[in-house]
């Protein structure tokens, strides 16, 4: 992968980051920070379902598991923030690669894959309402200690760029996916598994490697989500909310893509928040907006908003060739 | 370079292949016929990965891989076509094959060039950037091959990639096959279109109700009587004889 491949990925990113100091509101700052997180969750989700087809119903498992990981290690055993963002990444991977090796050796794939990854968020949410070091259903409140070292920024613009700098990192690994091997390969098992592994496919092995790098990427934002909002319980980390939004993110904007889940979540929750703005106090209403967003998704763009717009620079081009 | 031996498999109480033993010399092109039915294709499963055999042996250049995943096979260079072609349907025709390169090639540049040479070969050449799923039936059998092709193999298997083409589109193929086979690669197909089995085999294996009954080169396996019988039925070898009896 050359720079030129990234170029236009490395150019949303910048433009992303100087939006903070445009003289944006708190209200809006603390938007795009809820939405960046989300946007790690469904890059994370992509990573196993977009371009693997592996549909996850319960990516809040990754995300739960990240975000008890860094909140345990602070709360329980006095750890550091940034080790705890550590262990969150590795914690994630090996819940992923549990669960995957669990379904996958079995052959679970389509729907069945799907129950299963839901049960298992399910099982998680409810020890971890449980438990007694999780916090129960108190849940665990991380101490308020602004500072670097603590992963607490005074400043909420800083937090905002560390969001996006791991947003990023996860934009140019989706990236270095649509251009390797390895994505090849996990595209390959997408499209027909028989027919990878006759061309020379491990596909145990991909689907392994898929899921850990896919739930670590959701991982690290569940601990973002803990170390920004410095609260969880197990209804927030484990519940089903962000497995949907997870997965709500990429279809929308383009499975299978770099941009896809990015693009998704801003495009979604703009549409969500404009919708609660223009309709006063009706609660509930940017719920009806989403579904609507996804059915329309769906029906007339079932490769996203980035497969939209590929097929209008196509139509372009071809336009412009034909003159 | 490929040798099965007593292979069997059993689904249930059906004995879909039963106690098969077959060569394939090196450099050949060699076939297997039979009728529908015959368990033709679950022996080619077995000696490509897919099935596990119930007993028997599989032996690739000496080696018993008998238990190999297909991965593993591939690897080793046993690459085989689906007589149900099983496209990428979302990629291009270039990246389905660069998905057979990438077995040799670990860097995307080789593999592409890699692509569309092969892609090129095998008359591929304007559908490359096209979606695999916009192929007709004879540009998906050409996929078939193309992407087995691109793994470099040392063993073809070529499960009825002529089934369903017209005779226009078999005649451009034919060629084609022999040219791979010229390159050092050694060809096992199963064909039901016997004039070209006729022309491109050396050896053929006749397989009937899952037992290897005939062996030889193509003219002598179609004049054994066994071999007619399993086609069109008990007593049909005398009817025929009796029928060109009076004529000679």
């Amino acid at each position: 992968m050359t720079l030129r491949d990234v170029l236009p990925h490395l150019g949303f990113l910048f433009a992303l980051a100087v939006v903070p100091y445009l003289g944006v509101s708190g209200p809006t700052l603390n938007f795009l920070i809820a939405v960046l997180i989300v946007a790690l969750a469904a890059q994370g989700w992509n990573v196993l379902g977009g371009f693997g087809g592996q549909y996850s119903f319960g990516h809040a498992a990754f995300f739960g598991s990240g975000a008890y990981a860094t909140a345990i290690l602070q709360v329980q055993l006095g750890w550091g923030a940034w080790v705890g963002l550590g262990a969150s990444l590795v914690v994630g991977a090996i819940v992923g690669l549990a669960i995957g090796f669990l379904s996958f050796r079995a052959g679970l794939r389509g729907s069945y894959f799907a129950l299963v990854t839901l049960a298992f968020a399910e099982v998680l949410r409810i020890v971890a309402n449980a438990a007694g070091f999780t916090g129960g259903a108190a849940g665990l409140l991380i101490r308020l200690q602004p500072g670097f070292e603590n992963l607490q920024f005074a400043d909420r613009r800083h937090f905002y760029l560390l969001v996006l700098g791991f947003v990023g990192v996860a934009l140019i690994l989706s990236r270095w996916l649509e251009r390797s091997r390895f994505g090849a390969h996990l595209v390959a098992v997408r499209e027909n598994e028989e027919a990878a592994k006759a061309l020379g496919v491990d596909t145990l092995r991909v689907k392994l490697g898929a899921i850990a790098l896919s739930a670590a990427i959701t991982a690290c934002s569940g601990c973002l989500y803990a170390q920004y909002y410095l609260y969880i319980d197990a209804n927030v980390a484990y519940g089903t909310w962000i497995s949907v939004e997870a997965l709500l993110a990429p279809i929308v904007g383009g499975i299978g893509t770099a941009f896809g889940p990015l693009v998704g979540a801003l495009a979604l929750h703009g549409v969500g928040e404009a919708t609660k703005l223009l309709a006063g106090g009706r609660p509930g209403l940017d719920l009806v907006v989403f579904g609507g967003c996804l059915i329309l998704a769906i029906a007339f763009a079932p490769r996203g908003i980035a497969g939209l717009a590929a097929r209008v620079l196509q139509s372009r081009s071809a336009a412009r060739e034909g003159r | 370079m490929l040798v099965v031996e007593g292979l069997t498999k059993r689904f249930a109480g059906l004995l879909a292949v039963n106690n098969a033993s077959l060569s394939v010399a090196e450099g050949s092109i060699t076939g297997l016929i039979g009728p529908n039915g015959a368990g033709k294709t679950t022996l080619f499963a077995m000696a490509s990965g897919f099935l596990a055999p119930s007993a028997g042996r599989v032996l690739f250049t000496g080696e018993d891989i008998t238990t190999e995943a297909p991965h593993r096979r591939a690897r080793r260079g046993i690459a085989r076509t689906f007589q149900i072609v099983k496209p990428f349907a979302g990629l291009s025709v270039r990246e389905n094959i660069a998905v057979g390169a990438y077995l040799r090639h670990p860097q995307r540049a080789e593999t592409l060039a890699s692509a569309t040479l092969i892609g090129e070969r095998l008359g591929l050449g304007p559908q490359l950037d096209k979606p695999a799923a916009s192929l007709t039936v004879a540009g998906r059998k050409r996929l078939e091959v193309a992407r087995a092709l691109a793994t470099e193999p040392k063993l073809l298997l070529l499960d009825e990639v002529l089934a369903g083409l017209n005779p226009a589109e078999i005649r451009d193929i034919l060629p084609l096959i022999r040219a791979i086979r010229d390159e050092g690669v050694t060809i096992f197909l199963i064909e039901h279109i016997m004039q070209a089995v006729m022309t491109l085999c050396e050896t053929v294996h006749v397989l009937a109700r899952g037992e290897i009954i005939a062996v030889g080169p193509p003219d002598m396996v179609c004049a054994d009587p066994k071999v007619i019988e399993a086609y069109l039925g008990p007593g049909a070898a005398a009817r025929l004889n009796a029928a060109e009896a009076p004529r000679a």
